[in-house]
């Protein structure tokens, strides 16, 4: 069971909860952006085994996206924080770092 | 005009906790920041409660204000005086960017009352019931079984739920089932 806690509201909400909203900081290629970009865009995901970054949304709650860090293996939450965000903020890559300290996703680490 | 009923007409269901529809409730959604001083003024002489922190609910002699989002207020009113206090909140807001809009007819209420209650809501939704965990006061939106519900904890031990008018005769169910006699689970 994944517990995140909704940084908007503050609720320790269950996955039942939430709404998975994949991949997080995607930047989006779009109109005029070359066929590579925008295939990229589209199609290529990380899947990482450990430290991954994910979009969640608090559908049965406050209705508020937001981001969240965890690892796929072991089900553990580094923390979960604004989605008005393009990149972790520091605290969640120094919680990270303290458990995991060779991490990297894409080009965060 | 016809006179207005309410999803399930006051039906009621006694087990280990009493399961009540609560008739006809004003309800106004209101978005916009909640920190803005006209915001807070408006809905205050609207209820008369006071604007409430996150996850919680402030009730008045006739009225209440529960904290729904960040953004977000779900207005109690009486449900003869939506329209006006409608027109009130509107009035207090001119100028300001917000939205208010009466959905007393698009929602159902129910009590949930006696020893059981908490068990009852902690078998349908996925929030720690225990005594201290959810005090009197506080609100909370979460999922009842399939579908989405709000709910607060009066200073009586009575559980408010408020969910979607097209989903109300399966919350009635949901809370009728989970309050059998002889169902308790024995954990709060």
């Amino acid at each position: 069971m994944l517990i995140l806690e909704c940084p908007y509201c503050g609720v320790k909400a269950e996955e039942t909860e939430l709404h998975a909203g994949g991949e997080a900081h995607l930047k989006r290629f779009g109109p005029g952006s070359s066929d590579d970009d925008f295939h990229d865009y589209l199609f290529m995901r990380e899947n990482p085994k450990g430290v991954h970054f994910e979009r969640w949304r608090h559908i049965n709650g406050c209705g508020k996206w937001f981001h969240a860090a965890r690892c796929t293996m072991t089900l553990e939450v580094f923390g979960t924080y604004s989605a008005q965000t393009y990149e972790p903020p520091q605290d969640i890559r120094d919680a990270i770092s303290a458990k995991r300290p060779d991490w990297s996703w894409r080009e965060f680490k | 005009m016809s006179d207005p009923v309410s999803a399930l007409n006051g039906a009621a269901f006694s087990g280990m906790a009493s399961v009540t529809e609560g008739g006809l409730a004003g309800m106004i959604t209101l978005r916009g920041d909640l920190s803005s001083a006209k915001l807070k003024d408006a809905v205050k002489s609207a209820t008369g409660a006071a604007m409430p922190v996150s996850g919680k609910v402030e009730l008045s002699e006739d009225g209440g204000l529960c904290w729904m989002s960040p953004d977000e207020l779900l207005v109690l009113v009486r449900y003869e005086e939506v329209e006006a206090k409608l027109a009130e909140i509107n009035a207090g807001l001119k100028g300001e960017h917000a939205l208010a809009a009466n959905v007393s007819d698009a929602r159902a209420v129910f009590r949930v009352s006696g020893e059981g209650a908490r068990e009852v809501l902690a078998k349908l939704c996925p929030v720690d019931m225990s005594v201290d965990a959810f005090v009197p006061g506080q609100f909370r939106r979460t999922r009842m079984a399939q579908v989405a519900a709000a709910f607060w904890l009066d200073h009586d031990e009575t559980f408010h739920i408020v969910c979607f008018r097209s989903v109300a005769d399966y919350v009635f169910t949901l809370l009728s089932t989970a309050a059998q006699p002889q169902s308790e689970v024995g954990v709060y």
